[in-house]
């Protein structure tokens, strides 16, 4: 399904990935965790074909990504990425903003029809955000905003789903519905899914694979049993395993506060 | 009041030149809104007339100088506003201010009388001849034909444009395709309204629409219209006060973007934003 072999990827002076080699199987749930500026992001557009290597190789869905093809493929990728501030003014609707997951698949100069329009309110009605399909989408909250970006990537009708910290600056309730309901389309759909977080507390149980991102480099990768250690995440994050607890425990205390 | 001045063929081609240059100019103005690239617009329309200028001095065509000099500053514009780098402050400053320098000093390099170039600056629309209106027609036509083959790509690019191409969606080129559009509108307007006040044409009827509406088609709908009357309402004006119509437009088009901020429904708090956060509160 993905292959990536020696990816190198730099924004001028910053070198993001360091030679990154992954591969993802057909149906697999693979989450990457890593500190910010681990290159957990950069991954994700080197699939989708959004970022520039400087060098290395990279195959998705079967397919040699080139400067010229990524643009076809990623309409078959479904990507969300992270909570982005929408103008509460801006004029679309929620159904309109759901619909763009299908703009691709058209093609220009073609309108949606009544098929795509029904498959838009049934991946509003599987995120639950039926009610809201005729609000400005300014208007919703972030944890609406990625439901909404959730239902658009399965408008796409998607072979390969990104989802890049889905949950990042979301209250507790928010990020555990969210991942349930990534838990909850992959074990429906099948889809391959790429999860990247920063946060352990928000990495789903579905996970088949968990791969650690340190430095633009991939750190380890295996089963989140295997792998997920305190000595791992001690060295991971740079500190002391009681130290990752205690912050982790005070974020579930203030952000269930919230709540 | 006499209407018989309507008869005439200069007022025909100004009544023209407003319904299409307000639907032009609108239509640009609904991306420079939602794009949120006002800065944009008054660098490249700081160019139109700059380029317009250098023709006149050299001796050519002052609209191929216009449409060279806008697209030109598209081309240095176009790649930071795509690379999300362009900080209104320090990027676009420098090329406005240099575009703008560049104006005077063509200005000022000009021998003789300065009057064509004065008309550039303040924008003269009763002077417009049948070619000002036909060329201002292709425009018209080119960008509202344009909006409506390619309105679910646009729509997408205005939302955002890392989504659109996440999608498949060629936002790059749209880009710059509005990029070229706003160019090619300000060249064709710039003998009607002037250098210095297109942009207020560009930017007010479309913010105008902003205030008033959740659906970007009736954004589309409603900016138009407001373009026209502030043509419209902007040439009569002039007319009835013997005052300079370019500025006299862009005052209407000022005055019926205060009239929609002071109504806008959008100021208004919904019934679901009131709602209390517990029950029983």
């Amino acid at each position: 399904m993905i292959k990536i072999e020696n990816a190198v990827v730099s924004y001028r002076e910053n070198v993001a990935l360091r030679g990154v080699s992954l591969e993802v199987n057909v149906g697999e749930f693979v989450g990457i965790v890593g500190p910010n500026g681990a290159g957990k992001t950069t991954l994700l557009t080197v699939v989708n074909g959004l970022g520039r290597l400087l060098s290395g190789r990279v195959w998705v869905l079967g397919h040699y990504l080139t400067a010229g093809n990524g643009h076809s493929l990623r309409k078959k990728v479904g990507y969300v990425p992270q909570v982005h501030n929408i103008d509460p003014r801006m004029p679309m609707s929620v159904r309109e903003v759901v619909m763009i997951g299908r703009y691709g698949l058209l093609g220009l100069l073609s309108r949606p029809g009544r098929h795509d329009w029904e498959i838009v309110d049934e991946a509003l009605e599987l995120v639950g955000m039926s009610h809201l399909a005729q609000r400005p989408i300014g208007h919703l909250s972030g944890g609406e905003q990625q439901r909404v970006a959730i239902a658009r990537c399965l408008a796409q009708e998607p072979e390969l789903f990104l989802l890049d910290e889905p949950t990042a600056s979301l209250d507790w309730k928010a990020q555990s519905d969210i991942l349930e309901l990534v838990k909850r389309i992959h074990d429906s759909r099948h889809i391959t899914t790429l999860f990247v977080t920063h946060d352990l507390s928000a990495l789903p149980v579905a996970c088949d694979r968990v791969v650690l991102m340190k430095e633009g480099l991939i750190w380890g990768e295996g089963s989140p049993s295997e792998l997920l250690t305190d000595e791992n995440l001690s060295r991971l994050y740079d500190m002391p395993i009681s130290e990752v607890r205690r912050r982790r425990r005070e974020e579930t205390l203030v952000n269930g506060g919230e709540f | 009041m006499d209407f018989s001045i309507f008869g005439y063929q200069f007022m025909q081609n100004a009544i023209l030149s407003a319904f299409l240059g307000g639907i032009a100019c609108a239509t640009i103005g609904v991306f420079v809104v939602l794009m949120h690239m006002p800065f944009i617009g008054v660098a490249m329309s700081h160019a139109a007339f700059a380029g317009a200028l250098l023709g006149i001095w050299l001796g050519f065509n002052p609209l191929v100088g216009a449409i060279a000099l806008s697209l030109a500053a598209a081309a240095i514009i176009g790649p930071l506003a795509d690379r999300g780098e362009l900080t209104p402050d320090t990027s676009l400053g420098v090329i406005f201010s240099l575009m703008l320098g560049l104006a005077f000093l063509f200005m000022g390099l000009m021998p003789g009388t300065k009057s064509l170039a004065l008309e550039l600056l303040w924008g003269s629309i009763l002077t417009n001849t049948r070619s000002d209106v036909i060329l201002l027609g292709i425009v018209a036509a080119v960008v509202v034909g344009l909006v409506f083959a390619f309105y679910k790509e646009i729509q997408a690019t205005i939302f955002h444009r890392d989504m659109a191409r996440s999608v498949g969606i060629p936002a790059t080129l749209i880009l710059y395709g509005v990029l070229f559009l706003t160019g090619a509108t300000i060249t064709a307007s710039l003998r009607s309204i002037g250098g210095l006040l297109i942009f207020s044409l560009i930017l007010n009827p479309a913010a105008a629409a902003y205030q008033l509406t959740y659906s970007m088609k009736k954004m589309f709908l409603l900016a138009a219209a407001f373009g026209v009357l502030s043509g419209w309402i902007g040439l009569l004006f002039s007319y009835l006060f013997n005052i300079p119509s370019g500025a006299m437009i862009v005052v209407t088009s000022s005055v019926i973007f205060l009239i929609a901020a002071v109504f806008s429904p959008k100021r208004k708090v919904k019934g679901w934003q009131k709602k209390p956060l517990l029950e029983g509160q």
